[in-house]
């Protein structure tokens, strides 16, 4: 099939999808979407247009990123405004339904944005949106936008136009241009793309593999997923283009179990490929041939490893092994192997198809393009950012998330997850690039941004990502298996209130010894939250330790209750609360709680409505 | 090929191979039929046959028993380390070393709590609490009536509605104590 024939199809079929003729409804169904609630509301859509008899197209579209506000619709009437509507229910879709198609009430106070040219009254556009202004989108450019089960919608916003154009390449142009662009790896490491592909590209084999590393084990990150389930043609496309610059005729999409909807939508846009000659035999008429198989994760975070997710791939435990020599000399069944992250492929058809000047224009000198980050934790607007490299860690906070709810003061921000490190206050100013973070002691990571407030305990935090490691550590390497073991001891008798100053100097020299011991990226990293957290909240450990306190008041050990006869006014919230029988009292008499029976479970806080719980 | 023939010399190694073969899965497949009471024989051969008996077969088909079984009987990994010709030492180290692998009965529903980053900062440990205090068991158990188990997690990548619980696949997200008593309520 030509691809110009394509081309037109595609973008016959997005008109009819922009202007249907009628009214149109769109629904954002990723996973969050879901688990807010998208598919009760879209059965609520299809029922109510059905018995008002509106006629309309209802899509399904994937995650536009405003997370926060799920589930999010889009309304128009013919030639009408599009009006984006945010915090849906079942309750208030159909209100909103009858309102917006047959009373003409636009209902602005519910309005998020509008997202078409036509304005409308009061509702400001989309882009203007405090949460996507700063924002620069070039991987998420298609996510919420189109529908992400139609090759068409893809193809017709610029889709496979960079494998077309790869295609009249030699794959040493493809390797420059990628080069030029200053690509680099977005699962973390941060190692230049282009030169990546020239190793694999000088090995001499028969067989070469390629591979797409969708695992995204770090808790806290699913920039990945929602590329996957919004975009899925953007991955391929990148992926079949790094094939063909490698000369891999063979490849794999190494993705998460826990990510059901990422795997279906991606066997559909597989399927869909298939049948456009955009993947298997005889690309769009070329001699070039991919064929692409996806491989399910088990569960193991080790396996974002390239070494241990070849071995998870060739079906044996997911142990990384020693390097050299590389996945590009010897990786899947000893043949020479590449491997990339979605993200980074993700960008690939952006370079091909707008030229690496384009694409290196946003960022800083050593750190390109842009980079997409999950912003969750503590923060009012969570959800899935773009922003160019180089912008401040402030900026994303504050600006983009808009900072702590609730009024609370913000203590940190935790980058890379279990492998990265905490960015305090102070530092709020650091430029998101990798060199400045890993200065800083966090790493760039794959994208994972979780806000912590005044109420999070830093000890507790680094005990909770130790525990994390600890239990993830494949067993291999001696001091990774038994350090991270050591460390979590340690940081659990400090957090329960035992612990020696000394202890603090121990977890720093284990810490190091686990750095430098250890074969792969989880071992090398996973000292980093404890280090980090006592370079930059050493008070805190302090505090657990001499005066056994917790500051932020979240170990629960540490702490007491208690309470004050002066504010009690006898309600028996709490004793109908307590778990355990600790609180007793008589009717509209202040009641007493029983510190040998309390689990300091702080049920009573909780339910107390007269502040009469003291929590120390 | 004709019943004589089996008896030739030349179709010995075919002959052992195959009568052997399905005794020995006939009793295994009986052994099998105790866990769940499901009659799975037909489920393990076609799970069997989609696949071509590579060693990298070994995951999927791990994946796919479980699928249909809801865990991985010994029984199983038994006849799967005779599919693929490898020792059971070989799959019982898969099957260990992946958390998604489950070695005994999981309940009807099967209720996950995560515990990412996020949750973890939003109170997924007050989310856990509320579900051992209605359920009566803790992460990893299942309850005697084999209704319900429940399950820590590390992240569904739902980080921006933390804290996140997903009950046998269908994923709730920005839980509260409340909500869980309601969720698992309603599941009755």
């Amino acid at each position: 099939m030509n691809f110009e024939d394509i081309r037109k199809r595609a973008l016959q079929e997005w008109q009819e999808f922009q202007d249907p003729g009628k009214a149109r409804i769109l629904i954002g169904t990723g996973t969050c979407g879901r688990a807010a609630g998208a598919d009760q509301v879209l059965e609520v859509i299809q029922k109510t247009i059905v018995e008002q008899d509106i006629e309309a197209t209802v899509s399904e579209t994937g995650c536009i990123g405003l997370c926060y506000a799920e589930p999010l619709v889009e309304l128009q009437k013919p030639n009408g405004p599009r009006v984006l509507y945010g915090n849906l229910t079942e309750e208030s879709i159909g209100p909103l339904l009858t309102d917006f198609f047959s009373g003409d009430d636009l209902n602005t106070s519910m309005a998020l944005a509008t997202t078409s040219a036509v304005s409308a009254d009061d509702i400001p556009p989309l882009n203007e949106l405090p949460m996507l202004k700063p924002q620069v989108r070039v991987v998420l450019k298609n996510c919420g936008v189109i529908d992400p089960e139609n090759i068409d919608h893809y193809i017709a916003s610029g889709g496979y136009a960079g494998l077309d154009k790869a295609l009249q390449m030699e794959p040493e142009q493809i390797i420059a241009e990628v080069k030029a662009s200053g690509l680099r790896g977005r699962g973390g490491a941060g190692f230049s793309t282009g030169t990546k592909w020239e190793f694999c590209r000088r090995a001499e084999s028969d067989i070469k593999y390629m591979i797409c590393n969708a695992d995204e084990g770090d808790p806290g990150a699913f920039m990945d997923r929602s590329v996957i389930e919004s975009d899925p043609h953007a991955v391929l496309e990148g992926l079949i283009i790094a094939a063909i610059a490698i000369g891999a005729e063979q490849g794999y999409i190494y993705v998460r179990a826990e990510y059901p909807l990422a795997i279906q939508r991606l066997e559909t846009a597989m399927e869909q490929a298939r049948q456009n000659d955009l993947l298997g035999d005889h690309i769009l008429g070329s001699d070039l041939n991919f064929h692409l198989q996806i491989k399910k994760g088990a569960g193991a975070f080790v396996c974002g490893e390239e070494t241990a997710l070849l071995a998870s791939i060739e079906g044996t435990r997911g142990m990384p092994r020693s390097r050299p020599p590389f996945p590009a000399q010897s990786g899947l069944y000893g043949k020479p192997t590449n491997i990339n992250n979605v993200e980074t492929l993700a960008n690939v058809p952006v370079i091909l198809r707008e030229g690496s000047d384009q694409f290196s224009a946003q960022g800083t000198e050593k750190s390109r393009g842009t980079k997409t980050f999950a912003l969750a934790g503590k923060v009012t607007r969570t959800g899935l950012v773009e922003v160019p490299l180089g912008i401040s860690v402030r900026d994303i906070v504050f600006g983009i998330g808009g900072g702590i709810p609730g009024g609370k003061e913000f203590k940190a921000v935790q980058t890379g997850g279990p492998s990265g490190g905490c960015i305090p206050a102070e530092l709020l100013d650091t430029p998101v690039d990798y060199e400045k973070l890993a200065e800083a002691g966090a790493i760039m990571g794959s994208g994972g941004l979780v806000v912590m407030d005044e109420d999070t305990c830093m000890v507790e935090i680094a005990r909770y990502f130790v525990n994390f490691t600890q239990e993830e550590s494949c067993g291999k390497c001696v001091p990774c298996r038994l350090g991270t073991h050591q460390m979590l001891q340690i940081l659990q008798d400090i957090t329960s209130g035992g612990g020696s100053l000394d202890d603090i100097a121990l977890l720093e020299e284990i810490g190091h010894s686990v750095r430098l011991g250890s074969l792969c990226g989880l071992g090398q990293t996973a000292p980093n939250p404890v280090l980090t957290t006592i370079r930059y909240f050493r008070d805190e450990y302090e505090a657990h330790i001499n005066d056994s306190t917790c500051p932020a008041g979240t170990c629960e050990r540490l702490l007491s209750y208690s309470i004050l006869p002066d504010n009690c006014v006898g309600c028996g919230a709490c004793i109908r609360a307590c778990p355990v029988e600790a609180i007793t009292g008589e009717k509209k008499e202040p009641h007493l709680l029983g510190q040998a029976l309390c689990i300091k479970c702080g049920a009573c806080f909780d339910v107390c409505k007269f502040d009469a719980v003291l929590r120390e | 090929m004709s019943p004589l023939l089996l008896f030739s010399p030349d179709a010995a190694p075919f002959f052992s191979r195959t009568i052997k073969g399905m005794l020995y899965y006939s009793a295994a497949i009986r052994r099998l039929c105790d866990h769940g009471g499901t009659f799975v024989k037909e489920q393990l051969n076609e799970i069997f046959e989609r696949c071509d008996g590579a060693p990298s077969d070994l995951i999927p088909i791990l994946q796919d028993i479980q699928d249909v079984l809801g865990y991985l009987p010994r029984e199983a990994m038994t006849e799967t380390a005779r599919f693929l010709n490898m020792a059971e030492t070989s799959v019982y180290g898969v099957a260990t070393f992946y958390t998604q692998f489950q070695l005994s009965r999981p309940g009807r529903h099967r209720i996950k709590v995560c515990h990412g980053t996020a949750c973890h900062v939003r109170g997924a440990s007050e989310i856990t609490k509320a579900v051992a205090a209605k359920l009566g068991i803790g992460p990893g158990e299942t309850t005697d009536d084999f209704e319900f188990t429940v399950e820590a997690v590390a992240c569904f990548g739902s980080c921006a509605l933390a804290p996140v619980m997903v009950v046998n696949d269908k994923v709730y997200g920005n839980v509260t104590p409340e909500r869980v008593v309601e969720i698992l309520e309603d599941l009755n």
